[in-house]
């Protein structure tokens, strides 16, 4: 086949102005982690069924191993980085902590930011809507439970107002972190 | 794994997309979400030498056009889940769009391209087909309305010609005394279904049924509509749960599954009947019976 050329892409990551020259077939996974350093995001399946490579694509979850690149062209990113912009832990993160909702840690990344997103869209979840919503991030320590006490707890504590909800939230583009994942 | 090498180009119409596919030629593929193409490109089972991506088209909204609603090809999975007018008007899209994979599978995957990609364990083409949903598709000549029914063909195969688009969704909306119901039956959360049933049904004021369709995906090459006449016993019934174990049993026997890694043919049949006989009391009950009108249990009947 013919050469499919690079392309220059940018876009905001945590915040951000990035850019990068890629290919077509070069998944946003492989950009953030081999051109833009970003090793916080992981490879799992390689088929979104695992949810390691979970970033947020204006406000929205998705795998990264099944967005080209390309695609994201223009768009704001967050990994599990700007959840804590200064270093510090965001409270969702000091919940897992707390819990010791974190194992091994691989699947953390994207269980968070999963969690992260829901509560924007709805503060105060039951137990069974974190657990559906979390459903395709998987866990091989099995922590499963400890995760769900600890987004739980960072619920509670945000609608009492001792959790900070607002400090340390992804920043996005324009530092909103709340984009609605537009259309395209 | 990742893909192998393609080309790329955006679109910002289906006009474009049409264009582009016709002069690309067969190895060209449209993405819309990506959530089924990607998986199948990364494990190589894919190689399109073009992607012709029609994201920026964009979506707009669902709309309200009274008996339809009108869905946008590239209304995410998430938009169908959520969006109040759907959940309203037909609710058992909702209730299949909740089922679809994982939720950034639903964040990005589109009605369309669900449609397009004709998966026969996928929730979206189950509950198209029992609806009696129309699909826009647009090509060369033109665009041109084809049911749901007759757009799949078999496993990711549709009557879709390689340089067409799906544009649009128009789904039928609930009646006044209309009643739904989509089960399925997943080894895991967001597996494929082994089994899902989609049920309608339509009664009359002395809940005698006027009308019923059935779908089961899972159990065939391409999502399945039971015949009228397996359905036939119905119209005119009162719906008591005996006759609609009797109704599911013969649907059910109709099919002849694959065994497969995920269950047996024989389990997939028997799950049919199972799901649809409880996929009918369900539409049933919420077409205005309560539980309590419904007759008793039949003997021995597996639950």
């Amino acid at each position: 086949m013919s050469d499919p050329g690079r392309q220059r892409v940018t876009f905001t990551v945590n915040g951000e102005d990035r850019d990068a020259w890629v290919f077509p077939h070069d998944s946003l996974l492989d950009v953030l982690r081999d051109a833009l350093g970003h090793h916080e995001v992981r490879y799992g399946c390689g088929e979104g069924v695992c949810g390691t490579c979970t970033v947020l694509l204006d406000g929205e979850p998705v795998s990264g191993c099944l967005l080209l690149a390309v695609q994201a062209d223009g768009c704001s990113i967050v990994t599990v980085r700007g959840l804590a912009p200064g270093g510090d832990l965001h409270p969702l993160q000091a919940c897992f902590l707390r819990n010791g909702a974190a194992q091994c840690g691989f699947c953390t990344p994207g269980m968070l930011l999963t969690a992260w997103a829901l509560l924007q869209r709805d503060p105060r979840p039951s137990r069974e809507r974190i657990r559906r919503e979390l459903v395709g991030n998987l866990c091989r320590c099995t922590g499963y439970s400890k995760i769900l006490d600890a987004v739980e707890e960072h619920a509670a504590q945000a609608a009492e107002g001792s959790g900070e909800p607002r400090r340390g939230a992804p920043v996005g583009r324009e530092g909103s972190g709340e984009g609605t994942g537009g259309d395209a | 794994m990742v893909a192998a090498p393609f080309r790329y180009e955006r679109v910002s119409s289906f006009e474009e997309a049409v264009r582009a596919l016709h002069e690309r030629g067969e190895d060209a593929k449209v993405i819309a979400g990506g959530q089924s193409l990607v998986p199948m490109m990364n494990l190589r089972i894919a190689r399109p030498e073009w992607l012709i991506d029609v994201n920026p088209v964009g979506a707009g909204p669902i709309e309200d056009h009274g008996g339809y609603l009108r869905l946008p090809a590239l209304t995410r999975h998430r938009a169908i889940e959520e969006a109040e007018v759907v959940r309203r008007r037909c609710p058992i899209l909702a209730e299949a769009a909740a089922h679809v994979g994982n939720v950034r599978t639903r964040t990005r995957g589109t009605v369309g391209g669900s449609l397009a990609h004709a998966d026969p364990a996928a929730e979206l083409p189950c509950v198209a087909v029992a609806l009696g949903a129309e699909v826009t598709v647009l090509g060369r000549d033109g665009a041109r309305a084809v049911a749901a029914d007759d757009l799949l063909v078999s496993y990711l195969t549709t009557t879709l010609a390689p340089d067409e688009v799906v544009v649009e969704v128009r789904v039928p909306t609930l009646g006044p005394r209309g009643g739904w119901s989509f089960l399925e039956m997943s080894r895991r959360s967001s597996d494929w279904m082994v089994v899902g049933v989609a049920a309608l049904v339509e009664l009359d004021a002395a809940g005698a049924v006027t009308a019923a369709s059935v779908a089961v995906g899972g159990v065939a090459e391409r999502a399945w509509l039971v015949p009228a006449e397996a359905l036939a016993d119905l119209l005119g019934a009162a719906p008591e749960e005996a006759l609609l174990a009797r109704v599911a049993e013969r649907a059910a026997a109709m099919l002849r599954p694959e065994d497969d890694v995920q269950a047996s043919g024989e389990y997939r049949r028997r799950l049919a009947a199972v799901l649809g006989r409880r996929a009918l009391a369900q539409a049933v009950a919420r077409a205005g019976l309560s539980e309590a009108e419904l007759a008793p249990r039949g003997n021995g009947e597996q639950t």
